[in-house]
């Protein structure tokens, strides 16, 4: 009874200090970005890495999510003779929920797995280590550049997503289904608010940072992580950890955003 | 021997139960060579990651310089770490940048240093350390002997006081081993710092020690030279020196036990 007891205490222990150690490495991410000399080199080359070279996995993944909303939409929506609310009904679905959701799903196992390894990977083979003994802050030099750049991608790929969706919708509802082209623009039009919008930005930004943390951090913390094991197998068990709990992250995020500004 | 440049004052260091330092008194003098020797699992590592504050000690303190480090935040510590160097076991190149950027990195991060000079200084490095033509590598690229020749190049662009190296030339074929070690003598020579070498190369490397240190069972013992260690009657330190070196015949010892 008493080692179960003892147990339990190692296990809160261990995730209370897990838990500080995050919080810790959020605070240093974001103090990074006034540390100086900036390097806004790799800040572009992170933005091209996690934003410019994702853009024809969410371009593809924004089209055909569109389409089928235009197809399950038409069907619905035939129901009750409201065709002509097509574009509104894949907009708002859009904008609202999917576009944000699955944005960050997409960039989550695109770039944030590739972070996560990467900086796995350089914890593991001592060149994090190397960097603080030559006295360069790692959080300044690799952390907070890919923190920014998720946090600037991230809603950049969402505005792609949404508008590459509403042309999927708009192709197959309109081109293919047959709904009046007018009646599907102006639906966007009159059923779209600021609201809307803003909980998608709000959305793609709260992601984007759950992402970037979630993912960097396990990476740059995989020595300390129970049961994760040693070396190469660290690397593959923590980087399937970070994108497993990024993507259920995001999701319950997504809900409670969604509760708040409903 | 020459005043301590670092010294360890009472420094106990646990891994759970596992007391890895123990009460360690020990000093390291300035200009000189000392190398720490011990079986596997000892806590040399663990030593090295002391010196260079990348872990705290439970208890001690630990002073470079005359300030314990222990205590120190981490913007002191990266001014104290400029007068460090160190070469990794596995040389810890940023893979992902060249070997002339690697080279480059401490001027360009902690010097303000126009880009032209900067330039001439790595070419001059990457010529000491025969690694001309290189330049545009990527670490993956170079064979073992070559990445520990660029870490000790990197380790030297800011002219440290102190340089670490942690197992220098495990994994090495023999004449490579040589020519690191070729390489750490002309350095210090020219350079005057002074090191501390973490390695299992034992005899080889105690010709370059002015002090050994044995780590044993959480325990250092300072000599002052490798035949001292060679000569104790101590039966831990005759294992150490049986496995690592072969017997070596002392006549009192061995005629009292025969």
């Amino acid at each position: 009874m008493i080692k179960i007891i003892e147990q339990l205490g190692e296990t809160a222990l261990y995730y209370f200090r897990d838990l500080g150690r995050m919080g810790i490495f959020l605070a240093q991410a974001f103090a990074g970005i006034f540390s100086r000399p900036f390097r806004f080199m790799e800040l572009v080359r992170q933005i091209r890495e996690i934003g410019v070279n994702s853009f024809g996995v969410i371009a593809f993944t924004g089209g055909f999510t569109g389409m089928v909303l235009g197809l399950q939409g038409y069907y619905t929506l035939s129901k009750f003779g409201a065709n002509s609310g097509l574009g509104s009904a894949v907009a708002l679905s859009l904008i609202r929920e999917l576009g944000p959701v699955l944005t960050a799903l997409m960039v989550t196992g695109r770039a944030g797995s590739a972070m996560c390894a990467e900086i796995g990977i350089m914890r593991n083979s001592e060149q994090l280590d190397a960097l603080e003994c030559m006295a360069i802050d790692p959080f300044r030099f690799l952390i907070t550049p890919k923190f920014l750049a998720t946090l600037i991608s991230v809603p950049a790929l969402t505005l792609f997503f949404n508008i590459i969706g509403i042309l999927g919708g708009y192709l197959v509802g309109v081109g293919l289904l047959g709904v009046n082209p007018g009646a599907y623009v102006s639906g966007i039009e009159q059923s779209v608010v600021n609201l809307d919008i803003n909980l998608g930005i709000i959305k793609s930004f709260v992601f984007a940072l759950l992402i970037v943390w979630i993912c960097t951090g396990r990476g740059y913390f995989v020595h300390k992580i129970r049961g994760a094991g040693f070396g190469a197998e660290a690397v593959s068990r923590v980087t399937t950890q970070a994108v497993v709990f990024a993507s259920i992250s995001v999701l319950v995020w997504d809900y409670l955003i969604t509760a708040v500004m409903m | 021997m020459n005043e301590p440049i670092i010294s360890f004052v009472n420094v106990t260091k646990k891994f759970g139960s596992q007391s890895v330092l123990d009460q360690v008194n020990v000093g390291f003098p300035k200009g000189r060579t000392t190398v720490i020797a011990g079986g596997s699992g000892q806590g040399k590592s663990v030593t090295l990651k002391l010196i260079l504050g990348l872990m705290k000690p439970d208890s001690g303190q630990i002073m470079v310089e005359g300030q314990d480090i222990a205590a120190m935040g981490r913007r002191e510590l990266n001014r104290i770490r400029t007068n460090f160097g160190v070469l990794f076991q596995g040389a810890a190149l940023l893979d992902s940048i060249t070997v002339f950027e690697n080279v480059a990195l401490p001027l360009k991060e902690r010097t303000s240093l126009p880009h032209q000079e900067i330039k001439e200084r790595v070419d001059e490095a990457l010529a000491l350390f025969e690694l001309t033509g290189h330049g545009n590598k990527y670490p993956a690229q170079l064979s073992g002997g070559m990445k520990k020749r660029v870490g000790l190049a990197r380790a030297l662009m800011l002219q440290p006081e102190i340089m670490l190296f942690d197992e220098p030339t495990t994994g090495l074929d023999p004449e490579i081993s040589m020519e690191i070690y070729r390489l750490f003598f002309e350095t210090q020579k020219k350079y005057g710092y002074t090191s501390i070498i973490v390695s299992h190369d034992i005899p080889k490397v105690f010709n370059l020690a002015d002090q050994v240190i044995l780590l044993n069972n959480g325990h250092m013992t300072t000599f002052a030279t490798p035949e001292e260690i060679q000569h104790s009657t101590d039966p831990e330190i005759m294992a150490f020196v049986e496995a690592t070196m072969g017997q070596v015949y002392v006549s009192k010892v061995m005629e009292k036990n025969s």
